[in-house]
């Protein structure tokens, strides 16, 4: 089925037609309905975002070198963490996995040509551009103080900064997920290939169809607050201010019936892409795939149930608070499921130490941490101390960074080879993913202690005993910042100079390894059909691992039905 | 002194124990279940690791048993911290009766305290050792939180009603309160300190404030100056209730229901009228929303609970004895 060429000396050389090489010019790019092109526009832009919420980053750590802030006035401050945040959630993670890996490999994995609805994929990039053009014009007119959750009435009445077309970005942009949701989950229940049953599915698409069940539920849900913060902040309609007849409690309700299932947006897909990774890198299916395939259903499913945990010191009512903090530890269990069967996954395999690998490898001790530190949060007991200090900041870092950004990252590499059909260089990308992880755990371990120590967010400055863990955090950020700088500068080049990578370098079990590198434009020369179970090295002579013998299991044995 | 590298801070209130305790255990039980999972990646990476280019793992499915025990064994430990934390909760969101009231109102960015007998503070907040204490909150603005580190407690500041907190000192010093609800640019400086004293000093100190205004004598100027003198005769024969014996009761509603009348209960009747009609009354209150600040709810407020004990018109006896309980 491939058509890749390899020539005598046993390398590979890119296939003649894919692709990127279907069609040139601008135009051919931006009016593409091709579905990897769009994922290459997503990540042209993303990364554009990712920047920019970087470089606000950058400078909070800097300014907080000192107790009395080193570099910028209150003001500005308030307008660097407003924007890293809008920035960084709305903007870089919520649309990053799914629109770029989501997009380009959803198709191809379940052996379709493309999406469902082709043009409305490159709607829903325009939509997104749009949207981000009134973020960026708010940024730049003015800038945005509100802090990224908008609470109202500060953002609805007293806020003096450019509220309003950043709420005007936010709400278009939800309409971008809104049409990404709905292509996925069409696309899955009606394209896929000849024998790809349900639970022939990649854990990344079983993921996929979690998270786009929240995108379709839940964006409607935020793009209409913001709405109406807007419109009492221009026509002081009452909704949320008190001295217009609102209550400042059901902006909290409706924002965070949205942004917790967003929290899941962002970290199912990434949870989805260490599912692939590590039974590649480990050469055996995945320890109980049916509990992790049900586990993203249900995580996608509580997680809309739990928001008013964010809520427990604005006076709820105490039986409101237990049930929810309840609901929220229930939550806690499909993610330690999964957890658990990564980790047992590793028993008996025979595990490489790629780079893809070594991002999962992080994914899993961050998230593990990051999960960990929620049930303090979900805790009522403990929240009405650690609420709104640096505890809930590195809480979320290390679920949003250490989790959904590795997870990110280490699925850029895993699938850069198809991307591209180009590799990396191996040794730069170890040694950049062994600096994230130490740069990470360095800038945001120390919020832990800081939180617990009651330092609230969003201070431009801070009593001076808070300084050490302060200077750490930045220390830490330093070194993060180089490991993010390197990818970008080794991926870009690989891009021309990086060694040709062949149809499957791992080599992997997923249908998307089964055409060329790059696919071509249809992704297949032929529909391809499914006669194997997902990750599965045994039978699979086609990987080329024909030579080995599987280890004998131990007292586990195989198979429980769970395929 | 505060140390270089503080990593914890210090426990100063009946709540600090309770919540230390829970945290403890909570981090117990989390660092052995990060420590299995980064043991066993650790092990499993070093034992597992590929030896021959051409070699795939066991495969291994998946066992039922081991995915039961990993749900049902974290479900009961979850339920150990769900519980443990809402009894503290609980304990927290309701004061004991014998309270000592202080009124905080946090604008844009600073505090306003007030004492039971009307001493007032900006950013400072006198306490007595031993004693409860009810903070009972609002917000002329935007939403606040106060906060208190060493007390392990937080409430948010809402602007439209009434939040409250408690606590009970257990430690002489002196010790931060934050804003930690983002409320605007001088939101980080919207802090100052709280000091907790021997009661005797704390008596010593009440008493000789010198920028008291009495508030039950400034809640009465405003009875008359805000003319609810005009309906609300102490002999209840005006179009509405006299204010004696309310405080603390419960007034009966025209909808059949009771409501205790308590700091929020007298606020939102000033406020919104209209939102709960005492029996036997018409809705013809006007509501005093944007005419009357917080510092003059607070008084006005004072000035009704000053009449809590006066004789309540139409009972024969002193009336019920109000309890002072929230
Ligand atoms: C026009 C007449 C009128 C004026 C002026 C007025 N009230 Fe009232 N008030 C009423 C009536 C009638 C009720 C009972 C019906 C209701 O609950 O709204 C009432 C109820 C109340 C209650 C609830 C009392 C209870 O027994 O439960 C409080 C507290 C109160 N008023 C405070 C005030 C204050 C303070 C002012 C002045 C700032 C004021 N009122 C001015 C007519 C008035
Ligand atoms: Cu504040
Ligand atoms: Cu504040």
């Amino acid at each position: 089925m491939s058509g890749t060429t390899t020539s005598s000396g046993g390398e590979y050389q890119l296939p003649r037609e894919h692709y990127l090489n279907a069609s040139y010019g601008i135009r051919s790019w931006l009016l593409t309905t091709d579905h990897k092109r769009i994922a290459l526009l997503y990540l042209a832009a993303v990364t554009f975002f990712f920047f920019v919420g970087g470089i606000f980053a950058t400078l909070i750590r800097i300014h907080l070198l000192t107790p009395n802030g080193l570099l910028v006035t209150p003001e500005t401050y308030n307008k660097l963490f407003t924007m890293h945040g809008v920035a960084m959630v709305f903007f870089f993670l919520i649309p990053s996995i799914p629109a770029i890996l989501g997009n380009f490999l959803i198709p191809i994995m379940i052996g379709a040509k493309d999406l469902a609805f082709p043009k409305i994929n490159l709607l829903s990039w325009y939509v997104y551009i749009i949207g981000g053009c009134f973020v960026l014009y708010s940024f730049g007119t003015g800038g945005l103080d509100t802090g990224w959750t908008f609470y109202t009435p500060l953002s609805s009445v007293y806020s003096n900064s450019a509220v309003t077309p950043a709420v005007i970005g936010i709400f278009i942009n939800g309409f971008s997920s809104i049409l990404t949701g709905l292509n996925f989950v069409v696309t899955v229940h009606t394209m896929r290939a000849p024998g790809m049953t349900w639970f022939r599915l990649p854990l990344f698409v079983w993921s996929h169809y979690a998270t786009s069940l929240i995108m379709i539920l839940g964006t409607p849900v935020i793009a209409i607050t913001v709405l109406l913060a807007g419109l009492e902040r221009i026509f002081h309609f009452g909704f949320f201010n008190p001295a217009y007849g609102g209550d400042p409690i059901l902006f909290q309700h409706l924002f965070w019936f949205y942004s917790h299932p967003a929290v899941y947006i962002m970290i199912l897909p990434a949870m989805g892409v260490v599912s692939e990774i590590i039974p590649t890198f480990v050469r055996k299916p995945i320890f109980g795939y049916s509990f992790v395939a049900a586990s993203s259903i249900g995580i996608a499913v509580i997680g809309f149930l739990v928001w008013a945990h964010h809520m427990f010191v604005t006076g709820e009512a105490t039986y409101a608070a237990i049930a929810f903090s309840f609901l929220s530890y229930l939550v806690a269990i499909p993610s330690a499921v999964k957890v658990f069967n990564w980790t047992a996954t590793l028993y008996k395999g025979s595990i490489s130490y790629d780079t893809p690998m070594l991002y999962a490898l992080g994914f899993i001790g961050l998230f593990t941490i990051g999960g960990l530190t929620g049930l303090f949060l979900a805790c009522l007991g403990l929240d009405i101390h650690l609420h709104d200090t640096y505890f809930v900041i590195a809480h979320f870092h290390y679920i949003m960074v250490g989790g959904a950004v590795m997870g990110y990252v280490g699925g850029l590499h895993f699938w850069w080879p198809k991307i591209t059909g180009r590799l990396y260089p191996e040794f730069l990308a170890r040694a950049a993913a062994i600096i994230l992880f130490i740069g990470f755990n360095l800038t945001f371990f120390p919020q832990f202690i800081l939180g617990g120590l009651g330092m609230p967010r969003r201070y431009h400055n801070y009593p001076p005993e808070f300084q050490v863990l302060n200077v750490m955090s930045t220390a830490g950020a330093s070194i993060l910042a180089l490991g993010y700088l390197l990818p970008m500068l080794y991926l870009t080049w690989s891009m021309r100079y990086g060694k040709i990578a062949g149809p499957n370098p791992w080599p992997a079990t997923g249908l998307e390894w089964k055409t060329d590198s790059p696919p071509l434009t249809e992704n297949f020369r032929e529909t391809p059909e499914v006669d194997w179970e997902p990750y599965d090295f045994v039978h699979r002579p086609d990987l080329g691992l024909t030579g080995s013998k599987p280890k004998l299991p131990g007292k586990l044995s195989p198979a429980h039905g769970d395929d | 002194m505060q140390s270089q590298l503080p990593l914890y801070p210090e426990s100063a209130s009946n709540f600090s124990s309770q919540v230390d305790g829970l945290m403890l255990f909570m981090v117990a039980v989390c660092l052995f279940f990060g420590a299995l999972i980064c043991v066993a990646v650790v092990y499993f990476f070093f034992r597992y690791r590929r030896k021959t280019a051409d070699e795939i793992g066991a495969p291994i499915h998946g066992d039922l048993r081991l995915e039961i025990t990993w749900i049902v064994l974290p479900f009961f430990l979850l339920m150990a911290m769900f519980g443990w934390g809402a009894v503290i909760y609980v304990d927290y969101r309701h004061a004991p009766p014998d309270t000592l009231d202080v009124y905080v109102i946090g604008k844009q960015w600073m505090w306003k305290l007030q004492q039971p007998n009307g001493r007032r503070e900006i950013n400072e907040l006198h306490v007595p050792v031993d004693r409860n204490v009810r903070l009972i909150l609002a917000s002329e603005d935007v939403i606040h939180d106060f906060s208190v580190p060493a007390f392990r407690v937080k409430m948010d500041v809402m602007p439209g009603h009434y939040n409250s907190m408690w606590f009970k000192p257990t430690k002489t010093g002196r010790y931060h309160f934050f804003c930690s609800q983002y409320c605007g640019t001088s939101h980080a400086i919207m802090g100052g300190w709280v000091t907790v004293m021997e009661q005797d000093e704390y008596a010593a100190w009440l008493a000789g404030s010198t920028n008291s205004g009495d508030p039950v004598a400034e809640g009465a100027k405003l009875y008359n100056d805000l003319a609810c003198n005009t309906c609300h005769l102490p002999d209840g024969k005006g179009r509405g209730p006299s204010y004696n014996g309310v405080y603390g009761s419960k007034v009966k509603l025209a909808d059949g229901s009771a409501v205790l009348a308590d700091d929020a209960y007298i606020r939102e009747s000033i406020l919104q009228p209209n939102a709960k009609i005492v029996a036997g009354f018409q809705p013809v209150m006007p509501s005093f929303q944007g005419l009357v600040t917080e510092d003059q709810i607070i008084a006005l407020t004072a000035y009704i609970k000053a009449q809590k004990d006066q004789p309540v018109p139409g009972k024969p006896a002193a009336g019920e004895p109000a309890t002072g309980k929230k």
